[in-house]
């Protein structure tokens, strides 16, 4: 598939002296799904600051939808839409004029009935007189991406659409990215809700101290770094993991009530069947047994945990 | 060369919608501020003053009330319309949509002097139920007006995109603008004034703005009308350049 966004070799150095981005390369292609994790000041929010044209980078290019963002800035600035993180609007004003606003600033003539779908998509068509400080947070956000989605974009980038969300809005909110990229939207959140990751994006890029340490597809990626837990409970509680069990990867939970065994679902053999017949002729029994698949969160911690004592 | 005429009118639009709001308070405030004026200086003070260069006081006084609401007006507005967003946050929209910088002063310049001139247009009929005004060049009139609106607009873009907080929006209209009208011959020809003070006024740029938009009434001026229209024109060509750069150097707009 075609990169709709190409991103080569973006640094930003801020005022401050602080590089928050450090030579990022990213493709994006049309019509997926991307997510970008990365923990608190990973500089996620500044990556996306500088494709939409508020922050200007240091050094390297974007292209997006074949339009470079600086030297045809207006081409490329119609096709992308932006909810930022903050909630910022205008207080004093209706939902109707400053949606309205966002259209016509993005360069397209008025269109009363795309404004009017936008908001009932939105749930918003209720609301449309009534001025933004009335609303609830909940329905603030889902101004803001009225206003993103009023210029019809093709690129939709969305800062952490769920922090502080509610149950509903966050269901709405995945509901409507998923209509999107049904319509050819292509889609990049960021977010440091793993699940939200997880359930929404088709590919996944991990950001930590400005650097891109990983982008993979979330299927690749559950698979390459998937592990599998399996816990015993036994029938007597054990005080070290005897000798004839160092053959595999075992760690004592719940105060030696509990044997966990970690293991690779990649793995040929998970070496559960051998585990269990060697823990049958040492004559430890158990009470039960179940699996865990770790999910996208373990995954990512890991990941952030190894790199950062690689990196110390 | 391509122009973002939606954008720019969405802008523009979006600014005077809050004025059309309260369009009764921004319209009566001057209409009764006027009234005052001219019950205080044009029948209690003006009654027992002389003549201005042939011209009865409370006529004299009329280009430089309407100068001096101008003045504050454009800047008020100015600077308040593009501060707000930068106070609010909402001005990331601004700055992430494809709107030129020249597109950006343009909406709202245009939309903060259309308010003041709306203002002045409003002093002037005001002022014309208590004195005779009279109205010598009316093209020149309106030339003065509109420049003036303009360039004090884009005086207050300035002010607006500098100030770090609310107070600082109020500083330089009150410490500067405003005794400098006062001092600039609004209510008096600097002719009236000893030598020293008027050679001393000279250096107040204000003079030459109001000089001139008295001519274009009264064909009465402290200066002469070139000099008045080259003043106006070269705070109007600075402020241009200040902007400019600003927009150039990203100057507390962006990081
Ligand atoms: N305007 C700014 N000036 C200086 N430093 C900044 C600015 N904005 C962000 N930073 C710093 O850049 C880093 C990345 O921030 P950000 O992009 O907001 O991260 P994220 O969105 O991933 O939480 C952080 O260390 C943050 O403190
Ligand atoms: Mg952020």
């Amino acid at each position: 598939m075609s990169a709709i966004l190409s991103i080569s070799g973006l640094t930003k150095t801020y005022a401050s002296g602080l590089q928050a981005l450090k030579k990022v390369d990213l493709e994006i292609r049309k019509g997926e799904i991307f997510a970008l994790l990365g923990p608190n000041g990973a500089g996620k929010t500044t990556l996306i600051s500088i494709v939409c044209g508020i922050v200007t980078a240091s050094s390297g290019t974007v292209v997006a939808d074949g339009h470079d963002i600086v030297r045809d800035y207006r081409d490329a600035r119609m096709k992308i839409g932006l909810v930022p993180q903050e909630l910022t609007t205008d207080t004093f004003e209706t939902v109707w004029a400053t949606v309205t606003l966002s259209r016509g600033l993005f360069g397209r003539a008025p269109n009363p009935a795309l404004v009017e779908k936008v908001l009932r998509d939105l749930s918003l068509w209720d609301k449309r007189k009534d001025k933004i400080m009335t609303l609830s947070g909940g329905m603030k956000r889902r101004v803001m991406i009225a206003k993103a989605l009023a210029h019809e974009p093709s690129i939709l980038f969305l800062d952490e659409p769920t922090a502080g969300v509610d149950v509903e809005l966050r269901r709405d909110m995945w509901a409507m990215v998923r209509r999107l990229r049904d319509e050819g939207v292509t889609v990049i959140l960021t977010t440091h809700y793993i699940d939200e990751a997880e359930e929404m994006a088709d590919r996944i890029g991990v950001i930590r101290k400005g650097e891109l340490i990983l982008v993979e597809e979330k299927a690749t990626l559950m698979r390459k770094l998937g592990r599998k837990q399996m816990t015993l409970q036994l029938q007597e509680p054990m005080q070290a993991i005897p000798e004839g069990l160092s053959d595999w990867n075992l760690t004592l939970r719940d105060g030696g009530h509990g044997l966990e065994y970690s293991f690779d679902v990649h793995e040929e053999k998970s070496g559960i069947p051998e585990l269990l017949r060697r823990m049958g002729e040492l004559g430890i029994g158990f009470k039960d047994l179940n699996t865990e698949q770790s999910s996208l969160e373990d995954i990512f911690v890991s990941l952030v945990s190894t790199r950062t004592e690689s990196a110390s | 060369m391509r122009f973002n005429r939606h954008g720019v009118w969405a802008i523009y639009h979006f600014e005077l919608a809050r004025f059309r709001r309260t369009v009764w308070q921004s319209l009566m405030t001057p209409v009764i501020t006027t009234s005052l004026y001219f019950i205080v200086f044009g029948a209690a003070i003006g009654s027992r003053m002389s003549e201005v260069n042939g011209v009865p006081y409370g006529a004299f006084i009329v280009p430089g009330l309407i100068m001096l609401s101008l003045f504050t007006e454009s800047i008020f507005n100015a600077s308040f319309g593009i501060y707000f967003p930068k106070f609010t946050g909402t001005i990331y929209e601004i700055l992430s949509a494809p709107v030129s910088p020249a597109e950006i002063v343009l909406a709202y310049v245009g939309a903060a002097a259309t308010k003041s001139m709306l203002i002045g247009s409003v002093i002037l009929l005001t002022a014309n139920f208590f004195v005779p005004v009279q109205i010598l060049h009316p093209f020149w009139m309106v030339a003065f007006l509109i420049l003036t609106a303009v360039t004090f607009s884009l005086f207050g873009f300035i002010i607006g995109v500098w100030a770090k907080g609310f107070e600082q929006l109020q500083v330089i209209p009150m410490l500067i603008v405003t005794p400098l009208t006062f001092l600039g011959g609004a209510f008096y020809s600097i002719d009236m004034l000893p030598p020293a003070w008027r050679t001393f006024s000279l250096f107040n740029p204000i003079v030459y703005l109001i000089s001139g938009f008295r001519w274009s009434f009264y064909g009465e001026s402290d200066v002469a009308i070139e000099v008045s229209l080259l003043a106006t024109l070269g705070f109007f060509g600075l402020c241009l350049l200040v902007v400019g750069w600003i927009f150039k150097s990203g100057y507390r707009l962006k990081n």
